[in-house]
């Protein structure tokens, strides 16, 4: 069927509403610009106006010091923090996968296996990840096993993988449950096996619902490879309190905490990209 | 003529390139049962969730209650108190039991107290014999069950318009007789009334007035008998020798 060719106008009715409109819209501008302007405004002059503001600028925020210290940081953030957590979450990931679908098998013989799963999700979730670093990094070496590193760089990346892994696989599990039993039931009356209704049906939509807290995590895994540093490693933080006690300035942990927090941006906007695009392709009426 | 509830005038919608809704010209009287016809795609859906504000009109005007509602300054929240939406998928909120869903929006948007919402509704609900459901979760019930109440919920309101968009598309034949018997009543009763609907034994018999959409555009309306017997447009006739039975 042909339509009749579209000579439509916007009728005068409508022409006032988008101005109205327009209005309305540079009017909620203009209140969050000067909301905005207001607040930060107000927090960066009650910072300044401190009375100790002065030295407080010359020890944290020395231009020098930041200068001087930068490479030195650079070198140590790159070889151990980065490294740690680059392989870290890949690590983190298979981990904690093979447990939360462990916990979540029926299959008899798996049972002492789904135990063990259950035992070092509870057990490691409670210890504090920097005890778990100490008791490795320190514990594994002083047992003097024959062919087994005492690299403290290796034993820290295990404490973390431990420790992350059993948070992780608490984040998926919950992922994998919240998909709704006639997912499964659909899997099953296509012939799937239990694992392939896993594989193919529950785990991807899983995951993509706990996306936003599995990020939480791995941010979360970036700062605290700083913790590797209380072990001996000389990572970020470390050189950093070593410029710091030498040159009786604090301005390089502003420093590493730039880096940090450089780090962790792009990462939060690559998963919001990708949040945000499977929602387009998936769901109706998503704005 | 009496006061129009609602009014429609050159109502027109689109996405984009796409206009799904065009010149739409729609007058709604306090008791009016008006039934929404058409293939799927023809923009039945968009012009009912126009009409409740979820959708931005690209032109034309709706006026509600004698105010125009399509003015940019008027708070959407402040219509769709007063106009109820049912939608096909039922849209129930699973994480709260029936009678949670039905006393939501009387008591947080109304300010009704907890006592009389609940009250007002377990009678709904008993009248559309769903009394012993009340303390279910939605997906614990069967479709025309969770249909029902969806209803109740959008009733619990005390709405003045109420908007059924397609609502027993999901249901077995069934279930749609238990769904349809309820909206009859609701129209006996004299609840002003919207509907999209395939149903067109039930259009004919309850509808005080049928609209036929087709490609955006309202192409016919009128009084059920008018349409049903004798449609003016050869594509009404095409459209309804394919989903009316042989008489």
């Amino acid at each position: 069927m042909i339509s009749a060719p579209d000579t439509w106008r916007p009728s005068p009715r409508e022409l006032e509403r988008r101005e109205i409109r327009r209005t309305l819209r540079r009017r909620s501008i203009l209140v969050s610009t000067v909301a905005t302007v207001l607040v930060l405004g107000g927090l960066l002059i009650g910072t300044v106006s401190s009375p100790g503001w002065a030295s407080v600028k010359a020890t944290f925020f020395s231009w020098d010091d930041a200068k001087a210290a930068f490479p030195s940081i650079w070198h140590a953030f790159w070889t151990y923090n980065v490294k740690l957590f680059l392989i870290g979450e890949v690590l983190i990931l298979i981990l904690a996968l093979a447990v939360a679908v462990l916990r979540q098998s029926r299959s008899p013989v798996l049972l002492p296996l789904r135990i063990i799963a259950v035992i070092y999700t509870d057990l490691f979730r409670g210890i504090p990840t920097i005890l778990l670093v100490f008791m490795l990094a320190f514990g594994m070496p002083a047992l003097n096993l024959q062919g087994v590193t005492n690299s403290l760089f290796f034993w820290g990346l295990v404490a973390l993988v431990l420790s992350y892994g059993a948070y992780v696989a608490e984040v998926i599990r919950a992922g994998i449950e919240s998909v709704h039993p006639s997912q499964i039931a659909s899997a099953d009356a296509l012939g799937l096996s239990r694992v392939q209704a896993m594989r193919y049906v529950v785990v991807p939509q899983g995951i993509r619902r706990v996306i936003p807290p599995l990020l939480n995590d791995f941010v979360s895994l970036q700062k605290d490879t700083a913790l590797v540093g209380a072990a001996g490693v000389f990572d970020a933080l470390f050189a950093a309190r070593d410029y710091a006690n030498y040159q009786f300035n604090f301005t390089p942990y502003v420093v590493v905490a730039g880096y940090f927090v450089v780090l962790t941006i792009p990462l939060a906007r690559f998963t919001d990209h990708l949040q945000h695009r499977a929602m387009e392709r998936e769901r109706q009426g998503a704005r | 003529m009496s006061e129009a509830l609602l009014e429609v005038t050159d109502l027109r919608k689109s996405y984009g390139d796409k206009v799904v809704l065009r010149d739409i010209d729609l007058r709604v009287r306090t008791h009016d049962v008006i039934c929404l016809i058409g293939s799927s795609g023809s923009g039945k859906s968009t012009l009912l969730r126009c009409l409740n504000l979820l959708e931005q009109i690209d032109d034309g005007v709706i006026e509600f209650e004698g105010r125009e509602i399509s003015d940019p300054r008027i708070d959407p929240r402040a219509v769709r108190s007063r106009v109820g939406m049912v939608f096909q998928a039922y849209n129930l909120f699973p994480h709260l039991t029936v009678l949670d869903n039905c006393t939501l929006a009387p008591r947080r948007v109304h300010g009704v107290t907890k006592g009389e919402a609940e009250q007002r509704a377990r009678d709904l609900l008993a009248r559309f014999g769903l009394a012993d459901q009340a303390d279910k979760h939605p997906d614990r019930m069967s479709g025309g069950q969770q249909q029902r109440a969806a209803l109740v919920r959008a009733l619990c309101t005390q709405p003045t318009l109420l908007l059924l968009d397609e609502i027993t598309a999901a249901l077995d034949p069934e279930l749609v007789g238990e769904v349809l018997t309820i909206v009859r009543e609701l129209a006996e009763q004299g609840t002003t009334m919207i509907l999209a609907t395939h149903e067109m034994a039930f259009a004919r018999d309850v509808a005080t007035a049928v609209c036929f959409l087709d490609e955006g555009r309202i192409l016919e309306q009128g009084p059920p008998a008018e349409i049903f017997s004798r449609p003016r447009e050869e594509r009404t006739r095409r459209f309804l020798s394919r989903v009316l039975p042989p008489a």
